[in-house]
């Protein structure tokens, strides 16, 4: 199958300093990827390469064959590469409705409309219950999303990106923060993703990783030192090197 | 030649009087984070003061730019404590409404105080006339101001490269919760560099009146200068104040030589066109 | 935290139908206000015909910075653009017509919005501000030295304003003028609710909370803005040719830094990212400045300053907005 997602040889350094160097992966749509990696192996610059915030200084992404190095971080999302946000990036002011509403509006090139409301689009209103439905999340659709809970609005950034209709969805720690109780949830949402989806999860939490991914990448220093099965990663003497060196370097500091 | 070399000495004393006034601006802004549209305000009371000094009571030049330097730094640091501590930290919004609110009360105050007109703060006998330097005369004024720019670029350069207060400075511009942790009192450090920007505004105020002549809406006038001088170089540094306001001064007075007309429209064009440019300022330091 | 859900909210009213309610309570109130402006004040309509021009400008001034949170001390440029432009037509051109006027003021508050929106734009936080300061000024300055067109600092005269619908002509009392800037108010309130809550307008809220968030669902934060900028220019353009055709000079007051400052101590006072702030902002400001500056321009001017660190201080929503948390604090309560 040809690859919905390519990175090829992405360098970046900072000062002289390799923070991403030669990385290069490749998804098909459907994939399960989990990308991991100690602190500091460089993942949030990699993400940053990857949807455009930052420039590489080699290296080629590709998405659906269509190379977009030059492209900002504007037209990759509208060429189907969405991300979500570690920390929750969401318009406290604004409700669930209006959220998933928006990014609906904006994948369908209506966001720009000055008359009429959203409540009354055909169309929309549908998706918008629809999505939320899924996500549990409809009775709660005309709250303000300050007044909801953390688990609810992890699961509000999923219906965002989702309402966006993504090619390649890169999720950024989809459950950080959220307490033990209410994982569940999410692993549920994540297990219901639409089967053609290619998913990049980041993430630290090794059994969400294990149930999840099907592949997993592993990001040391930069650089990619495995890309295999969940069921190798544990036993590859590289892996434990970098997370048994970078623990017996973290309890010499503290 | 005459023409360039008089626009020269002109653009040098013009840009080292915008120095003077607007380099505490710019540590204050890199410090505090603070909008703060009222410093013009603050060299104009330093003008204000001096003038009635010198003028009206005939104290010595010397004597009234120390008056107006520290009536200033007192007229300032209560307002300090009262106003400017209850939007450090809050929105852009909230900084640029206050400190304008306080801006107007000060002119309708100065006007209230001291009239409509213009108020000349008068030189000494040594600061008048001007010396020949062998090939041309050049104003007396105009090297003072100078040699008053370059020393108060010299004298901060010191104080913050090389002694104690400049390192917790440095701190507390880099990181202010991480200097407070490391046991620097961020309260003082802020506290004494208000009164040390305010003191040099007024410092300059009473040093360029002959060329930013002392008058109610002073003020208003200026504030887009001090403001883009801090903007163009960077909130926090002094070589970028440097160079912006020996730029600015350069172009306002070209403009004002060549194009009498239309010298203010072709500064506020610069001032557009130079910002587009950078608009991160020229060191790229300045935080939006 | 629980993640099973309640109906609470299931008993609401449709939101769609609770706010065409609010634009018929503010329609109402409009239209009141403007009735009592006119028995009470019968010999002074042409205050409250600037004070229609000047709300036209702080709803322009809402639109940028209230709902999209661009903070701005050049606003009175689009205004000043649209009252030059229905002037000269009328002066130079002899387009006498109100409502081809009103086009003029229009298309020039919008081109206005437009060059201002493109430049401001291009900076954040200080440097932004200070272009937004450059802007008026050099706008100011054009005009004035643009004198042949404008009439310099003497204020362009010679408008004169032909009758409305050919019926209604600009009378001494400005009874004309009044009606005429009540509708012109009433359709851009409408017009607004509208787009405020349009696709468009949830777009700029989503900007005002957080610009990166909306870069990553695909949408321009800058394109947006210079929309709502050139929106917001043809809005304070009505207003500009508005007090062109009822005052019939044009002075470069309107096209000043202390205009603009003024335009954004008025929505401050009311409340910003409110229509209803806004204009609440304007009439108090506006009648507030007729009964103290006639004393004493100075004063006028301490007083403005002190009133800002007043509401910085102690209100900071604004009358309306601190009045209207009020309401719903006392609502919710049980």
């Amino acid at each position: 199958m040809q690859p919905i997602f390519e990175v090829r040889n992405l360098k970046r350094a900072f000062g002289g300093l390799a923070v991403t160097n030669d990385v290069s992966l490749s998804m098909a749509p459907g994939d399960r990827v989990a990308l991991i990696g100690p602190n500091g192996a460089g993942k949030t610059t990699f993400v940053n390469l990857v949807t455009g915030n930052l420039k590489p200084d080699s290296g080629a992404v590709l998405i659906g064959g269509e190379t977009v190095t030059s492209v900002d971080a504007i037209g990759r999302v509208r060429r189907g590469l969405v991300r979500s946000f570690q920390v929750t990036r969401l318009f406290a002011d604004m409700t669930p409705a209006e959220h998933v509403a928006l990014a609906v509006l904006q994948r369908s090139g209506r966001a720009g409309r000055l008359f009429g409301n959203f409540l009354g689009m055909p169309g929309v209103m549908a998706e918008v219950e629809d999505l939320l439905g899924k996500l549990g999340l409809k009775d709660l659709m005309h709250r303000k999303v300050s007044e909801i809970a953390y688990g609810q609005q992890r699961l509000l950034e999923i219906a965002v990106a989702l309402a966006l209709r993504p090619r390649v969805l890169l999720l950024d720690e989809p459950a950080a923060g959220v307490p033990q109780s209410d994982t569940g949830r999410i692993e549920q949402a994540l297990a219901d993703l639409p089967a053609d989806l290619a998913v990049l999860m980041i993430e630290h939490d090794m059994d969400l990783v294990f149930r999840f991914a099907k592949r997993v990448i592993v990001l040391a220093a930069g650089a990619i030192i495995f890309d295999g099965s969940p069921s190798e990663v544990t036993k590859d003497p590289r892996v434990r090197e970098a997370y048994l060196g970078s623990y017996a370097n973290a309890s010499h500091a503290a | 030649m005459q023409t360039v070399l008089s626009i020269a000495i002109d653009a040098l004393a013009y840009g080292m009087v915008l120095f003077v006034i607007s380099i505490g601006l710019s540590v204050t802004m890199g410090l505090m984070r603070v909008v703060n549209l009222a410093h013009g305000a603050f060299a104009m009371i330093g003008g204000y003061i001096a003038s009635y000094a010198a003028r009206d009571l005939g104290i010595g030049y010397g004597f009234a730019v120390l008056l107006a330097v520290f009536g200033t730094v007192i007229i300032a640091v209560p307002i300090e404590r009262l106003l400017y501590r209850r939007i450090y930290g809050a929105p852009e919004l909230t900084q640029v409404l206050m400190t304008i609110g306080i801006t107007f009360c000060i002119i309708g105050i100065a006007n209230y105080v001291f009239g409509p007109t213009l108020k000349t703060v008068p030189l000494p006998g040594e600061l008048q006339g001007s010396v020949d330097l062998g090939f041309r005369a050049i104003a007396v004024h105009r090297l003072f101001a100078i040699v008053c720019g370059l020393a108060v670029a010299a004298g901060l350069w010191y104080a913050i490269e090389r002694t104690a207060f400049g390192v917790k400075l440095r701190a507390s511009v880099d990181n202010a919760a991480m200097a407070a942790a490391l046991g620097v009192r961020t309260e003082i450090v802020y506290a004494v560099s208000f009164a040390v920007a305010v003191g040099l505004a007024a410092f300059g105020g009473v040093v360029g009146a002959e060329l930013l002549p002392v008058e109610p809406y002073y003020a208003l006038r200026y504030m887009v200068t001090f403001l883009v001088v801090v903007s163009v170089g960077g909130a926090g540094s002094i070589p970028g104040a440097l160079i912006a306001c020996l730029l600015l001064g350069a172009i306002d007075t070209t403009g004002r030589y060549l194009m009498p007309e239309f010298g203010e429209f072709f500064f506020y064009l610069a001032v557009i066109a130079i910002i587009c440019v950078f608009p991160r300022g020229l060191a790229g330091r300045a935080k939006g | 935290m629980t993640m099973t859900t309640t109906n609470e909210m299931t008993a609401a009213p449709p939101a769609h139908r609770r706010i065409a309610n609010a634009d018929l309570i503010g329609l109402a109130v409009i239209l009141l206000v403007a009735a009592v402006g006119y028995f009470l004040f019968p010999n002074n309509l042409a205050l409250l015909t600037r004070i229609i021009a000047a709300a036209l400008l702080v709803l322009s001034l809402d639109l940028v910075t209230g709902y999209c949170g661009v903070a701005t001390l050049g606003h009175a440029a689009l205004f000043g653009a649209g009252a030059y432009a229905a002037g000269i037509a009328s002066a130079h051109y002899g387009i006498n017509d109100p409502l081809a006027m009103l086009a003029f003021g229009i298309v020039a508050g919008a081109v206005a919005g437009l060059i201002c929106g493109v430049v401001i734009l291009r900076a954040h936080g200080l440097p932004q501000l200070v272009l937004s300061i450059a802007l008026i000024h050099l706008f100011h300055e054009f005009a004035n030295k643009a004198s042949s067109w404008t009439g310099g600092s003497d204020g362009l005269s010679g408008i004169a304003p032909t009758a409305l619908f050919s019926l209604y002509e600009f009378d001494l009392w400005g009874r004309t003028a009044y009606v005429f800037g009540v509708a012109l108010l009433v359709i851009v309130f409408l017009l607004l609710r509208l787009i405020v809550r349009s696709p468009f307008g949830m777009l700029c809220r989503g900007i005002k909370e957080d610009p990166i968030r909306i870069r990553s669902m695909g949408a321009s934060p800058k394109i947006a803005l210079t929309k709502m900028y050139v929106i917001s220019g043809a809005v304070a353009g009505v207003g500009g040719a508005l007090n062109a055709i009822s005052t019939q000079v044009v002075g470069l007051d309107s096209l000043s830094f202390t205009m603009s400052a003024e335009s954004l101590v008025m929505l401050v006072l009311g409340g910003t990212g409110s229509l209803f702030g806004a204009l609440t902002g304007t009439v108090v400001f506006m009648f507030f400045e007729d009964v103290v500056s006639a004393a004493n321009p100075f004063h006028w001017l301490t007083m403005v300053g002190a009133l800002l660190i007043a509401v910085v201080l102690f209100a900071p929503k604004g009358i309306y907005g601190t009045a209207a948390a009020l309401i719903t604090r006392r609502r919710e309560a049980p």
